[in-house]
């Protein structure tokens, strides 16, 4: 079972952690616009949101390429840009619902997340947890746990009432 | 407004080493920092000027507040006026800015203080110095005084004087929010200040985000003297590192290294409020200004209790602690407020000291000196002062224009520091600062107020422990813990350990006397080092004895700048950047008089908390001797002047040496 890249968001500090070890890691300089992350912050209403290539199912990127340089790598199931193909066209930065692939401020390229071939450094550095590499097993069951807990709380509370 | 655009940006082109004319011939390829700027703004000519900072510089002043204070020493005529377009602002990056460790984004700004007339230098965390940094510079220098509002717009190498009369009035959050609507890009960051700046209010600060600040010594007030509503920066050019491979693994060892105190875990969770647990507790909180040692009713004052209000911490860059609140305040008169905040000073400046005893109280205030842009800390003792004189009857509600000051008047202290904020009423007076309101007061008033230097103190009474008393006595800022409290001296820890930490005996008895000096020359060294290098300072010994200290900025350091340095040498720098400030204090006329501690210290014993910090004062005789060895330490004679062999051994003998300057 191939593991996701899972966000949540209510942990993310917006401390930019994820986008400067990105940078450092894959262009060997520190620079946040250059990432393949971004936190994207509503800072006067304290709201944090880091976007990242999500990895589809049914990848628009690898649809739109006309050079089908975008494929999923079979052992990480990252969609990962064949540099040799690509010609530059931007189309899969057009058509990304989530601004997962982002072109590069230097040299004008595309690039988009690879799970840094399975172990993603975003995940390794952020200590809040904001960003998490999980199978989906553990994501369905958090995010039911989590749910439940909310009966859990309104259960307890009519019962002190009883 | 004139438009300048810096001739030079192409140089910054990062590819192109070889063609930068002062990549210097047998500099390595991998030593990046020496091609880092430092830019030049005279706010009256309009000229700027970018420059590389000389290697030199770099190796014996670092970054951040070392350069800065370096800059402050050579560059400031001796008797200026704070106020007058002679004094300049700095604002420096720390070296090591923008790696992802230990809380990185720090900037420095520094000016001669508006408030003390010594050193004003003031650490910034949050997002600036790294965008900063993006923009193509480390260093600013910013001299002289515009004649109608403005702003400098600083992107990607170039630098550009704006019209800011639309900003001027607007307080620090509305500020920065329209500059980003102005440049239509929400990931501008700036520096701003408020409505108190504006009014020269001698303790204005400088503003960056929804939280950060640098608070001290009012340089809010040298950028309103200025015109200088701003400084807006956006950049998206690269930081770069010689070992980036290795820095990455080292910068995870070192956030696993901070992460794995308890400190750090417990600050993640509450913030630096976690502190007001154990020092309220032990009795180290002074109350209603300074007449009792711990605040009985505050237990609504307690950590646990902010977790009604927050929605989630948030961080500064590159920090994994993330120890500041995000919170909402709905059930109040004032609500609603979201803000972030409030830190354990503001706890004391709007809670213990003014005897508050609702956190509520403190959330509200904390949100009105951050929008007005005023030192809340400053702001909070200042109250504090008048409070106790209205109490002693020093002053009366005529002279309060019908205030009144009573303790825990909450409505009295919202009022005051908007009266501060605009300069109005009995709030005109508090704007000066403590030296003019003691002297156009008079009646014994100085003898309430806790202020070194004429620099408010923290909340912490220092009467139990010696060591935090020196450190504020000696701080060359004035009052101030951050200048060198070793914190760890609370925690009792074995003598041998810190007699290998601080490499001589030292008692680990928090009450004692003996090898505190030593403490405090050490931590004076080591924090000065922190911000010369840009990193936070509660990710150092300041939390705990494992924290990072001279062995892993040394490796940092190295692996991020290529430079070399020995755990003696980075010593030696910290030792050359205080002496330094203590240069530029003695020529200000400060000497070892103002090396002293407010009277109260002496004369009243605190009268609860543990019994093992009660009935304590500091005694005259031990104090001075602790400031004997502390200035032997230093390598200063016994008035505080820095000896001839110091001077010669630490390079400083030849300063003025000018070795950054704007003319070739």
């Amino acid at each position: 079972m191939q593991k996701i890249l899972f966000i949540d968001p209510e942990k993310c500090s917006g401390c930019r952690i994820c986008e400067s070890v990105c940078s450092l890691h894959h262009e060997k300089i520190c620079n946040p616009g250059r990432a393949r992350i971004h936190v994207v912050k509503w800072e006067t209403a304290g709201l944090y949101v880091p976007m990242v290539c999500q990895q589809c199912e049914t990848p628009l990127c690898e649809t739109v390429c006309p050079m089908h340089a975008i494929k999923r790598d079979a052992k990480t199931g990252a969609m990962l840009i064949d540099y040799d193909l690509c010609v530059g066209c931007k189309l899969c930065v057009m058509f990304c619902p989530f601004g997962g692939v982002n072109i590069d401020s230097k040299t004008g390229k595309v690039a988009k997340c690879d799970l840094c071939g399975g172990e993603p450094l975003c995940v390794k550095f952020c200590d809040p947890q904001a960003l998490q590499y999980l199978n989906a097993t553990t994501i369905n069951l958090r995010k039911r746990r989590a749910a439940a807990e909310k009966f859990s709380d309104l259960m307890k509370k009519l019962l002190a009432i009883a | 407004m004139s438009l300048l655009q810096d001739q030079i940006s192409h140089f910054l082109a990062p590819s192109r080493p070889a063609q930068n004319p002062w990549f210097g011939k047998g500099v390595a390829d991998e030593t990046m920092v020496w091609r880092r700027r430092i830019a030049y703004i005279d706010l009256t000519t309009k000229k700027i000027v970018a420059k590389p900072i000389p290697k030199q510089v770099r190796q014996l002043y670092l970054g951040g507040r070392g350069i800065d204070m370096y800059l402050l020493y050579n560059h400031v005529k001796p008797k200026v006026d704070p106020l007058s377009p002679e004094n300049m602002l700095f604002v420096g990056t720390g070296l090591l800015c923008g790696v992802p460790a230990l809380g990185s984004g720090r900037c420095d700004i520094a000016a001669k203080s508006p408030l003390t007339g010594c050193v004003g230098d003031s650490n910034i965390g949050g997002f600036f110095g790294p965008e900063l940094r993006l923009a193509g510079f480390d260093h600013l220098v910013i001299s002289g005084k515009t004649e109608k509002p403005a702003y400098l717009w600083i992107s990607d190498g170039s630098i550009e004087i704006r019209d800011a009369s639309h900003l001027w009035g607007k307080d620090t959050f509305e500020t920065q929010e329209m500059i980003r609507d102005d440049n239509k890009d929400e990931e501008v960051k700036c520096l701003a200040i408020g409505v108190a700046g504006e009014n020269l209010v001698r303790f204005a600060n400088v503003r960056s985000g929804m939280k950060n600040s640098a608070g001290r010594t009012g340089m809010g007030c040298v950028m309103g003297s200025k015109n200088l509503k701003a400084i807006a920066v956006r950049g998206t050019m690269d930081i770069e590192f010689s070992h980036p491979d290795e820095l990455l693994d080292y910068c995870k060892e070192m956030n696993d290294m901070i992460m794995n105190t308890r400190w750090a875990r417990a600050q993640s969770k509450w913030g630096t409020l976690i502190i007001y647990s154990n020092t309220n507790t032990t009795g180290l909180i002074r109350t209603r200004n300074f007449q009792l040692n711990r605040f009985e009713e505050g237990e609504d004052l307690e950590p646990e209790n902010m977790d009604r209000y927050t929605i989630g911490m948030s961080g500064c860059y590159g920090c994994a602690v993330h120890c500041r609140h995000r919170y909402v305040l709905r059930e109040s008169p004032h609500a609603p407020i979201f803000a972030e905040g409030p830190e354990y000073t503001s706890l004391g400046a709007f809670g213990t000291m003014v005897d508050c005893k609702k956190m509520e109280t403190i959330l509200v205030a904390n949100h009105l000196v951050n929008k007005y842009g005023l030192d809340t800390l400053e702001t909070g003792g200042l109250i504090a002062w008048a409070m106790e004189l209205y109490e002693k009857g020093i002053i009366d509600e005529k002279d309060t224009a019908g205030l009144k000051l009573e303790w825990g008047n909450e409505e009295a202290i919202f009022e005051l520091i908007r009266q501060i904020a605009h300069r109005e009423g009995f709030g005109n007076l508090l704007a000066e600062g403590f030296k003019t309101a003691i002297a156009k007061i008079g009646k014994g008033s100085d003898y309430y107020a806790i202020q070194v230097k004429g620099l408010s103190n923290l909340h912490s009474d220092e009467r139990p422990t010696p060591s935090f008393a020196l450190g504020i006595a000696t701080s060359t800022r004035g009052a101030d813990h951050l200048r060198s409290r070793p914190a760890i001296d609370l925690y009792g820890l074995p003598e041998k350990l810190l007699e290998e930490i601080y490499g001589a005996p030292v008692s680990s008895d928090y009450t004692s006397y003996e090898g505190k000096s030593r403490m405090v020359w050490w931590q004076e060294l080591l924090y000065a080092v922190t911000d010369a290098i840009g990193v936070c300072k509660f990710q150092t010994v300041f939390c705990a004895v494992h924290a990072p200290n001279w062995e892993e900025f040394k490796t940092l350091i190295q692996l991020a700048t290529g430079m070399g340095f020995t755990k003696a040498q980075l010593m030696e720098v910290g030792e050359r950047i205080y002496t330094i400030e203590r240069m530029f204090n003695l020529r200000e006329g400060f000497s070892r008089k103002d090396d002293a501690l407010p009277e109260r210290y002496f004369k009243e014993p605190t009268t609860i908390g543990f019994p093992v910090v009660r009935g304590k004062t500091i005694d005259r005789d031990r104090f001075e001797k602790m400031l004997d060895e502390y200035y032997a330490l230093h390598g200063w004679d016994e008035n505080g002047f820095p000896k001839k062999e110091t001077l010669e051994r630490l390079g400083l003998d030849k300063e003025p040496s000018h070795m950054v300057r704007e003319e070739e």
